[in-house]
């Protein structure tokens, strides 16, 4: 029998946790596969090679705003740019997931350890959630989803531009994986919770906005599997600019379907 | 798990001045749910054990307990998700304040639920009635399945792990109640202010363990927290509407709902 003391007051006392199952491998894996995906995409982006080999360019460096560019989309950067163009673009996608609602429980039950898991104790003694600077501006979460919409814009017209190869009209399998890549990068923005909120989510009275009760209808629905398209398109974006990085170095021959 | 089978229920024993877990070993048969062991453990060896309960149908709420670290509802738990043999431990809801054995002073959430604002309907139409339609009716209604178990409120490490915080802050049960009132579509009342500041509604690191234990299976987190929060950013951390308000002289409203 062991012994334990209760807190008068307070809940019973007692160890982290209780739970004999495997709780701890769900927060683990998350840091290994966000760690390898940071640590893989900051290499990338400070690169500044290999994202581009006619007619595919890397999701990581579009719209490449540089003038230097290897495929320059808008020249808004002259020569004085000399960093790698990813720097310019990854803040929009990189802000809008460091913001979201489901990395946020992601990386605050797995980095943060509070808690690891449902029913085990947090790690540190005090807590001020989103209170306080600056975390509090987690908030900007919106805009960021804003702003990935017009990358995503970008990201399309690479798809369109991804059938066009010298030769004129065709299909490889970089044009496939930018394609399923786009469609997950769209379903995982228009999924989000804030977009959910914007487009109707914020009226209380549906019947006199059909349209917008429409359009929350059906991010509600996209909504329920958010977390599933945060995961999806994690990997697709890391693996389309690792499949163009492979064949832009000549490491991989592109396969053309026709 | 065949009929018959015997578990160990590891229970925890004790009032606010301290306890321990206690053995029992029993014999389970076939269709049982915790609470029914524990029943025996009261009918046959430890009659003054307490626990509360009532429905047995997991619509009261009164059972909440532990079960080997996690929240649930002891009449919903089967004693078959279980490998016989097995080591059970039934512990009170760790969150609020030990009476005795598996009961628990929970009366925290009602004294944060009579912080919240009542219903406050708009004025009568003209023809002497108030109109709602299905489609807005349909979002709050998932918020009245809550059964008030108060699992969502012990799961949440914010007042769980830190007890310091339960003056600022009124837990996942009371965002629900607050989220039914403020997208109801008759309803005046503005709670905005006070879930920012007295409710605390930014200490929720929304991590979701209020939605995995409830046993109604409502979206707390998505459904009316995330929500919540978002009406909170438009009201008070919207830089740009911030802006906005500045250049139109619009007015912020306050902790009371009032304009500023």
């Amino acid at each position: 029998m062991a012994t334990e003391a209760a807190r008068a007051g307070q809940g019973r006392s007692g160890p982290r946790t209780e739970r004999r199952d495997l709780w701890w491998v769900l927060p683990l894996t998350v840091v290994i596969v966000f760690s390898a995906f940071i640590i893989y995409t900051t290499w990338a982006a400070l690169q500044d090679a290999n994202y581009y080999r006619q007619p595919y360019l890397s999701p990581y460096y579009s719209p490449c705003l540089a003038t230097h560019c290897v495929h320059t989309t808008i020249g808004i950067f002259g020569s004085w740019w000399a960093l790698s163009p990813a720097i310019l673009i990854l803040a929009f996608p990189g802000g809008l997931r460091l913001t979201c609602y489901y990395y946020r429980k992601s990386y605050y039950r797995s980095f943060w350890l509070a808690p690891p898991a449902c029913g085990v104790m947090d790690a540190r003694k005090g807590y001020s959630g989103e209170t306080r600077f600056p975390l509090v501006w987690q908030a900007i979460h919106r805009w960021f989803f804003w702003a990935s919409l017009v990358v995503i814009a970008f990201l399309w017209w690479d798809v369109i531009e991804a059938f066009q190869f010298h030769d004129g009209f065709g299909i490889g399998l970089g044009t496939v994986i930018m394609f399923a890549n786009v469609i997950l990068l769209s379903l995982y923005s228009l999924s989000c919770h804030s977009c959910r909120y914007l487009v109707g989510g914020y009226l209380d009275r549906f019947f006199k906005a059909p349209v917008r009760y429409h359009m929350w209808r059906v991010v509600s629905r996209l909504n329920a599997r958010h977390a599933t398209y945060a995961w999806i398109s994690l990997f697709s974006v890391a693996l389309t600019d690792l499949y163009i990085r492979l064949v832009a170095s000549g490491t991989l021959h592109d396969v053309r379907f026709f | 798990m065949t009929a018959g089978s015997e578990f160990t229920m590891r229970v925890w024993r004790g009032d606010a001045s301290g306890g321990a877990f206690q053995d029992f070993r029993m014999d389970v048969g076939e269709g049982m749910v915790v609470l029914d062991v524990i029943h025996r453990i009261q009918a046959e060896a430890a009659h003054d054990l307490a626990v509360r309960w009532n429905c047995k149908a997991g619509k009261c709420g009164s059972c909440s307990a532990e079960v080997n670290g996690k929240p649930r509802l002891m009449c919903m738990t089967r004693m078959d998700i279980f490998e016989p043999g097995e080591t059970i431990t039934i512990a009170p809801v760790k969150t609020f304040p030990l009476i005795k054995d598996l009961v628990t002073n929970v009366s925290f959430n009602y004294e944060k639920a009579k912080e919240v604002p009542a219903f406050k309907p708009k004025a009568k139409e003209a023809d002497g009635t108030r109109r709602m339609y299905q489609e807005e009716v349909d979002r709050v209604q998932e918020f009245h399945k809550c059964i008030e178990c108060f699992l969502c409120q012990d799961v949440c490490h914010v007042i769980r792990d830190h007890p310091e915080n339960k003056p600022a802050f009124a837990g996942p049960r009371l965002f629900v109640r607050y989220a039914a009132l403020e997208m109801h579509p008759l309803d005046t009342n503005d709670r905005l202010g006070l879930l920012k500041q007295r409710a605390g509604l930014g200490y929720c690191n929304i991590t979701k363990c209020c939605t995995e234990v409830c046993p109604e299976g409502i979206h707390i987190t998505d459904n009316a927290i995330i929500p919540l929060k978002e009406r909170v950013v438009t009201e008070f951390n919207d830089p740009v509407v911030w802006l906005l308000r500045t250049v139109t002289g619009r007015k912020r409203k306050t902790a009371d709902g009032a304009g500023s």
